[in-house]
């Protein structure tokens, strides 16, 4: 079985389009406060579709720092993406060609990787395009208004929509959590760490992107050692 | 509307954020064999997305109170399996009402 209908992928893109136009909105909105137009806040929101890049890239962009400054950045709050992008090659159907797994690199962000990996089924390139698309559309669009016209929506409203990305992610992990037990340990070992990590000092002043590795490599080797997966719930890797 | 030098900085900032997703996507292309790291890898998106989840959640709105309140009501919504359009459209709203009622009190 496989899921490879571009339809499907749109549809299952639709709440990560939602949530993206909450936060890209934003992103709109600090993007221009911190001197960029609001066609570079655009076109950077377009060509790299990530938060917490963009958020420590723009500033550095506006104020003219060096090359080196601004990738050294990069990689390393987008470093989990590497993690991510090894995690979903195990699920692209073999059918997959090169070129087109060099098209689905570019949207392997953590929701469409999390969407992507929720799926029982491999998945083809068809779906995958379409899963990228719909947030991608979001993301762009949600930049764009945040950036002429920031100031329209109420700060309430605002305010209220930063929770949907994370409303997404409890849909996506809760479900599982319900169903096995190991779920549920490797989840509490991550947010164990997770917590460690924002609260305690010293250690809460580790970047943002090193801090997501250190969690999921430390809570999926746990849970690896703990509750190998066995033949039957390796089923979706073959 | 585009400054001097922008395009200089677009290629690195999309340049490096590209190649760290492409290069293991590309390299990745046999399937693993081997039952530790198909174990490891299976569990790394339950993983990463609990830890983006908490505690960063608590602190997405104005008060702790109402990121709670859209806590809670995307837990119970989700144990009850309903699609994520639904979890994350009710735990805006639920916000949204709690922020609203904080106001006029």
């Amino acid at each position: 079985m496989e899921q490879n209908s571009f339809k499907k992928g749109i549809v299952d893109g639709l709440p990560i389009c939602i949530g993206y136009f909450a936060v890209s909105f934003a992103f709109g909105i600090f993007a221009v406060s911190n001197g960029l137009t609001w066609l570079e806040a655009v076109l950077i929101s377009m060509t790299n579709l990530t938060s917490a890049g963009q958020l420590a890239g723009a500033p550095i962009i506006a104020g003219g720092g060096t090359f080196a400054e601004l990738a050294i950045s990069q990689l390393v709050i987008n470093s989990r993406y590497s993690l991510m992008s090894v995690s979903l090659s195990q699920r692209l159907s073999g059918k997959v060609k090169l070129w087109q797994r060099l098209i689905i690199a570019f949207g392997n962000t953590d929701e469409i990787f999390a969407v992507a990996t929720a799926n029982p089924n491999m998945v083809g390139e068809k779906y995958m395009y379409g899963l990228i698309l719909t947030p991608l559309l979001g993301w762009t669009g949600g930049t764009l208004l945040g950036a002429v016209a920031g100031d329209i929506l109420p700060a309430i409203v605002v305010t209220s929509l930063g929770v949907a990305i994370y409303g997404m992610f409890i849909a996506i992990v809760v479900p599982q959590i319900k169903r096995e037990r190991s779920a549920a340990v490797c989840a509490g070992i991550a947010v164990a760490f997770s917590c460690a990590l924002y609260y305690v000092p010293v250690i809460r002043e580790i970047p943002d992107g090193f801090k997501i590795i250190i969690c999921a490599i430390a809570a999926a080797l746990i849970a690896a050692i703990l509750f190998p997966i066995g033949k039957k719930e390796g089923e979706a890797n073959d | 509307m585009i400054s001097e030098g922008f395009l200089a900085y677009l290629l690195v900032i999309a340049g490096t954020t590209y190649l760290v997703r492409m290069i293991p996507l590309v390299l990745c292309k046999k399937k693993i064999e081997n039952r530790f790291v198909l174990s490891f890898l299976h569990y790394v998106p339950i993983a990463v997305l609990s830890a983006m989840t908490i505690p960063a959640i608590f602190y997405a709105t104005d008060s702790i109170y109402t990121a709670a309140v859209g806590f809670i009501s995307a837990v119970v919504l989700a144990y009850f399996s309903q699609s994520l359009v639904t979890v994350a459209a009710v735990s805006c709203l639920s916000v949204l009402a709690v922020e609203l009622i904080l106001k006029l009190f």
